[in-house]
C-alpha cells in the first residue's frame, strides 16, 4: 500500500493532471499572514478577454469556490460590479492598501505606440485617461507576484503580430526588473492558470523555464506525448483537416510547441483538444505565435518522408533528424539557423510581406547575446526562489538566442541519416 | 449642461467610454466611444486566407465561434465550396452552444449586478448603492443561480470542446465544414450536457428574468431604440438552400424589407479617420486622421441605406415572429433569455438530425485569386467579413461587427448610433451614481473588443477632450 505522501507525489508527477484538484483543500485554507484571503487584481489590457473566459471554465476548483474561499477578486473588468470612476478609485485604493501583498494577473498586451494611447483602462471623471501601460507599471511595482496570463501578455501573441499596428509588447517588457510568471496559451488552459496561481499562493514561485513558464505545464512538446505519435512514426498522415492520422503534413506545430495539451486536454472536463478535433496544433502557446506558426495549414519544414516500408523506426529518426533536430525542440533554435523559419516565411507570405517578416526575424536574431553563464545560472536557480534571474524580463526579449543557448550546447547532435530522404510519401 | 464621463463601463468585453449630458434628472445627449485599438485586419494582410478562420477568432473571446463562422463563410464564398449536411449541423451546434454560453454569462455576469444587490464581498463590492428593488432574500436566491450559472456556462463551453477541440478560439469550424464526425459517443455526451443546460435556462434563468422584469417594469419604457432592426439570418438550414432558422431581414421605420448587403456603408465623420464619403466595406479604406475635429470614437458608424440599425436577439426574435414587444432595455434583456431557451430546444432537434458515418468536411483546392463575403448572425447581431485574395494571399480584409452597428457614433448626417439614441431620456436618480446608464447600455450586450478593429495609424500625441 502506498502512503498518502507517496500517492500525492505520484499524482503530482503524472503530468500534474490533478494538481488543481489536490491543491484545492489547501488552497482554500491559504490565507495570508493576517488570516485574510489573498487579494487578486486582474488587469485586462489589450485582450479579447478569452483568458478570463477560459479561467471561468475552471472546474477544480471552480470560480465559485475561488471567489468565495480563496481569493479576493478585487478588480476584474468583466465581473466586477463597480464601473467608471468608482472602479478606478477602488483599483487605486486596493493597490495602496494591499501594497506588496496582492497578486497581479495581467491579461493582454501592453500597447506602447503614441505613449500607450492605443489601450486605455478607463477615464477619470475629469477626462484624464488611465492608460494600460501606466496601470500595469503602477500595479506591477506594488504587487507581490505578477502572473501574465495568455500568449498576448506573455509573449505578444496575435495583436503584436506583424506589422504590430498598436506597438504591442508583452507585460515583462514594461515591467523591467520585476519577475513575471508567464502562463501562455491562446487562451491559457484553466488548469495552467489555476495551477500556477495555487502554486504561487501555497509555495511561492514555481520552477520556471527560460521563458518564465512554469515547468510543470510546459515541459514537453506536444509531439512527445501526442496520441497520434505512432501515426507519425508509421507514416500515416492526414491529407485534410478532419482526417484521422498524424496532422504533421497539414501544418501541425506539435513538434515545436511546448505544452501538456495531449495529456491534459481541454477544457476543464478534459474532453478534447485541437489534434483530437482532427485539426493541426497551431502552436498558440509559443513565443513565436502567430507569425512563425503560420500558415497554420502549411507543414513545418519541407521534410521529404521516405517510403514507409523501408524502415518505420528510421523514419522516426529521419523525421526527428530533419524536423525535430533541425526544427529543434524549440522552433527558434533552428529559426536562428534559418531552417524552418526561412521555409515558413517563404511559404507563408507574398514577397513584400515575406520581407517584412524577415525583418522581424532579423531584429529578433540580432539582439544581444546572452552568455552561457547567465543561462547556467537560470538552470541552477532553485524552484521557488524569488526575484532571481529565473526569467529576466529584459532578457526574454531575445528569446531566440536564449533558447538556442539553453538547448544547443548540452544537446548531443543528432546525425542526419544519409539517403533517408528519398521519395515523397506515397499514400 | 453637466456631463458625466463613465469609463470603464465594466462588465462587458473590451473597453468603453460613455459621456452623458444630464439635465433635470434625464439624459439629454450621449456619446459612445471605443477606447482601445488593435488592428487585426491589418495583421491579416499578406497571410494565407485559411489562417483568417483561426486568427479572426482572436478578436473576441466571448463570441469567437461567430468570427470563425463568418470567416469560414467568406472563404467558402470565395472558393465556391459548400460544406456537407453534417458539417452544417455540427457548425450550428458549435455556434449554438457558444451562443448559450454568451447569453447565460451576459445575463448573470454582466446584467444581474445592475439590478440585484450582490453579496458583500468582491467582486460584488464596491457598487452603486441606489435603486435596488428586490429584497435581500430574493436577491440571495438570484445570486444562488448566479453561482450555478458559473457551472452551467462552463458546461456549455465543454459542449463546444466536444466538436471544436477547445474554446475560446475553437478549431472545429473551418472553411469546408466541421472536423469532428458525429459518433454515438460524442453525440450522447453533447446531448446530456445540453439537457442540463436547458433545464437551467428553462427553470432558473427564465424565472430570474421574470423577477427582475416585474420589479423593474419601468424599464419597458426606458432605453427605447431607433426601432430599426436588422438580422443577417442565424443557423442555416442543412437541407434548404438559403434558409435560416432565424430569418434574415430588416425593419426600417416599421417597414420590413429584404436585406441587401450592398446597402451597407460606413460613415466616418465622427471617427478618427481621414474624411471620405460613406463607402461600402468592400471598398472601405481606413486612413486615420487623429487631429480631426468633431471625431470622438474609433468605432466607425455603419449604416443601412443611411439609417442606424440595431442588431441582437431582440431584432432576431421580432424578425422571426417570436417576440411581440417593444424596443426597450428590458425587451432586449428578455429577448436574450428567451432566445437562449429557443436555441437550446432547437439544438436537441439538430442532434437528432446528425447522420453517423456521413462526411463533415468538403476538401477543396484554393484558387489564387478570389473574393468572398461571409455574413452571419453573431450573438449580438449581424457580423460581416469581406475578404479579397490575390496570388493565394489576403490583400483586403474588412470586418463589420454587430457592436460596431450598436455602439456606433454619429453618422455624416449627425444621426446618433443606436446605443446613443436609446440612452436619450433615461432618468438619472443620482448624478454621482448613474446606474441607469449602464443598465440601458448593457442591454445591447456591447462587445467593444469586436467593435474596434483599428488599422495602422500615426500621431495623436496628446489626448483631446471631446466634450
Amino acid at each position: 500500500m502506498i502512503t498518502r505522501r507517496e500517492f500525492l507525489k505520484l499524482c503530482l508527477s503524472s503530468a500534474a493532471l490533478s494538481l488543481s484538484g489536490i491543491l484545492l483543500p489547501k488552497v482554500a485554507e491559504a490565507l495570508d499572514e493576517r488570516g485574510e484571503k489573498v487579494t487578486v487584481i486582474w488587469l485586462e489590457m489589450m485582450t479579447c478577454t478569452g483568458d478570463f473566459l477560459s479561467f471561468a471554465n475552471t472546474l477544480n476548483p471552480d470560480v465559485e469556490q475561488l471567489i468565495k474561499d480563496t481569493i479576493n477578486l478585487e478588480f476584474q473588468n468583466t465581473m466586477m460590479a463597480a464601473e467608471g470612476e468608482l472602479a478606478l478609485q477602488h483599483l487605486y485604493d486596493v493597490a495602496s492598501r494591499e501594497e506588496g501583498r496582492y497578486i497581479l494577473v495581467a491579461e493582454g498586451t501592453v500597447p506602447t505606440r503614441d505613449n500607450g494611447f492605443y489601450g486605455i483602462t478607463g477615464y477619470y471623471e475629469d477626462g484624464t485617461p488611465l492608460k494600460d501601460i501606466d496601470a500595469v507599471k503602477f500595479l506591477g511595482k506594488r504587487a507581490k507576484h505578477v502572473i501574465a496570463i495568455g500568449t498576448c501578455a506573455s509573449f505578444g501573441g496575435p495583436y503584436a503580430a506583424s506589422p504590430n499596428p498598436s506597438g504591442s509588447v508583452p507585460v515583462h517588457k514594461v515591467l523591467k526588473g520585476i519577475q513575471v510568471i508567464n502562463v501562455p496559451g491562446c487562451p491559457a488552459h484553466p488548469d495552467w492558470f489555476v495551477g500556477t496561481l495555487s502554486h504561487v499562493i501555497l509555495y511561492g514561485v514555481p520552477s520556471l523555464d527560460a521563458f518564465g513558464r512554469p515547468r510543470m505545464f510546459y515541459r514537453h512538446t506536444i509531439h512527445d506525448f501526442c496520441p497520434r505519435r505512432q501515426h507519425f512514426e508509421n507514416g500515416i498522415f492526414a491529407k485534410e483537416p478532419g482526417d484521422e492520422g498524424c496532422l504533421f503534413q497539414i501544418g501541425c506545430k506539435g513538434p515545436v510547441t511546448y505544452s501538456d495539451c495531449p495529456t491534459r486536454k481541454w477544457n476543464s472536463m478534459h474532453l478534447n483538444w485541437p489534434v483530437g478535433a482532427n485539426t493541426p496544433c497551431i502552436g498558440c502557446v509559443s513565443p513565436e505565435f502567430p507569425d512563425r506558426m503560420s500558415p497554420f495549414f502549411a507543414h513545418l519544414q519541407d521534410v521529404n518522408l521516405p517510403n514507409i516500408n523501408v524502415n518505420a523506426s528510421l523514419i522516426g529518426k529521419a523525421a526527428i533528424g530533419t524536423a525535430a533536430a533541425a526544427i529543434g525542440t524549440h522552433a527558434i533554435v533552428s529559426a536562428a539557423k534559418g531552417r524552418i523559419f526561412r521555409h515558413l516565411a517563404e511559404s507563408s507570405e507574398t514577397k513584400d510581406v515575406g520581407k517584412e517578416l524577415e525583418k522581424v526575424v532579423e531584429e529578433k536574431l540580432s539582439g544581444d547575446k546572452i552568455s552561457d553563464e547567465d543561462m547556467q545560472g537560470v538552470e541552477k536557480s532553485p524552484s521557488g526562489s524569488e526575484n532571481k534571474s529565473v526569467a529576466k524580463p529584459e532578457n526574454t526579449a531575445k528569446h531566440c538566442e536564449e533558447i538556442s543557448r539553453e538547448l544547443i550546447p548540452s544537446r548531443p547532435k543528432i546525425k542526419r541519416p544519409k539517403k533517408l530522404v528519398t521519395r515523397k510519401l506515397r499514400r | 449642461m453637466p456631463t458625466k464621463i463613465i469609463s470603464p463601463i465594466t462588465r462587458l468585453n473590451g473597453f468603453w467610454r460613455i459621456d452623458v449630458n444630464i439635465e433635470n434628472g434625464q439624459v439629454v445627449d450621449a456619446y459612445s466611444s471605443g477606447i482601445f485599438f488593435r488592428g487585426i485586419e491589418k495583421i491579416l494582410h499578406g497571410r494565407d486566407p485559411r489562417d483568417a478562420v483561426y486568427l479572426t477568432q482572436r478578436i473576441c473571446g466571448i463570441c469567437s465561434t461567430a468570427h470563425g463562422l463568418a470567416s469560414s463563410l467568406a472563404l467558402e464564398d470565395a472558393f465556391k465550396i459548400k460544406p456537407p449536411r453534417n458539417g452544417i449541423i455540427i457548425r450550428n451546434l458549435l455556434f449554438g452552444a457558444d451562443l448559450l454560453q454568451n447569453h447565460i454569462r451576459h445575463f448573470y455576469f454582466l446584467t444581474v449586478p445592475d439590478f440585484v444587490r450582490g453579496p458583500d464581498r468582491p467582486p460584488f463590492v464596491p457598487r452603486y448603492e441606489v435603486d435596488y428593488r428586490l429584497s435581500r432574500t430574493e436577491s440571495d436566491k438570484i445570486y444562488e443561480n448566479y453561482m450555478e450559472s458559473i457551472h452551467i456556462s462552463r458546461a456549455v463551453h465543454d459542449m463546444v470542446t466536444i466538436f471544436g477541440g477547445k474554446i475560446p478560439h475553437n478549431h472545429g469550424i473551418l472553411a469546408g465544414g466541421a472536423t469532428v464526425p458525429p459518433t454515438a459517443d460524442n453525440v450522447r455526451m453533447f446531448m446530456s450536457l445540453l439537457q442540463k443546460v436547458r433545464s437551467f435556462v428553462q427553470n432558473k434563468m427564465m424565472a430570474d428574468l421574470e423577477k427582475i422584469a416585474t420589479a423593474y417594469e419601468d424599464y419597458y419604457k426606458i432605453g427605447i431604440g431607433t426601432g430599426n432592426l436588422m438580422a443577417f439570418g442565424m443557423f442555416p438550414h442543412p437541407d434548404k438552400k438559403d434558409d435560416f432558422y432565424f430569418k434574415p431581414g430588416i425593419i426600417i421605420g416599421k417597414k420590413r424589407e429584404k436585406l441587401d448587403a450592398m446597402a451597407i456603408t460606413e460613415h466616418i465623420k465622427y471617427s478618427w479617420y481621414r474624411a471620405s464619403p460613406p463607402l461600402h466595406p468592400e471598398e472601405g479604406e481606413t486612413q486615420p486622421d487623429t487631429g480631426k475635429e468633431d471625431a470622438y470614437s474609433w468605432v466607425k458608424a455603419p449604416r443601412y441605406k443611411g439609417h442606424p440599425v440595431e442588431g441582437g436577439p431582440l431584432a432576431r426574435l421580432i424578425l422571426s415572429g417570436d417576440y411581440k414587444g417593444g424596443h426597450s432595455a428590458m425587451d432586449r434583456i428578455a429577448a436574450r433569455v428567451m432566445e437562449a431557451n429557443i436555441v437550446s430546444e432547437m439544438m436537441e432537434e439538430w442532434c437528432r438530425q446528425l447522420e453517423i458515418g456521413k462526411p463533415v468536411f468538403t476538401p477543396y483546392d484554393m484558387p489564387a485569386n478570389a473574393e468572398g463575403i461571409g455574413m452571419v448572425e453573431a450573438m449580438r447581431g449581424g457580423l460581416g467579413h469581406w475578404m479579397r485574395m490575390r496570388a493565394g494571399r489576403i490583400t483586403h480584409y474588412q470586418i463589420i461587427t454587430p457592436s460596431a452597428w450598436n455602439c456606433s457614433p454619429r453618422d455624416d448626417e449627425g444621426r446618433r448610433g443606436p446605443v446613443e439614441e436609446a440612452l436619450i431620456g433615461t432618468p438619472i436618480e443620482d448624478f454621482d451614481q448613474p446606474i441607469e446608464v449602464g443598465r440601458v447600455a448593457r442591454s445591447f450586450d456591447p462587445c467593444l473588443a469586436c467593435a474596434v478593429h483599428m488599422i495602422d495609424m500615426k500621431g495623436r500625441e496628446k489626448y483631446v477632450e471631446i466634450l
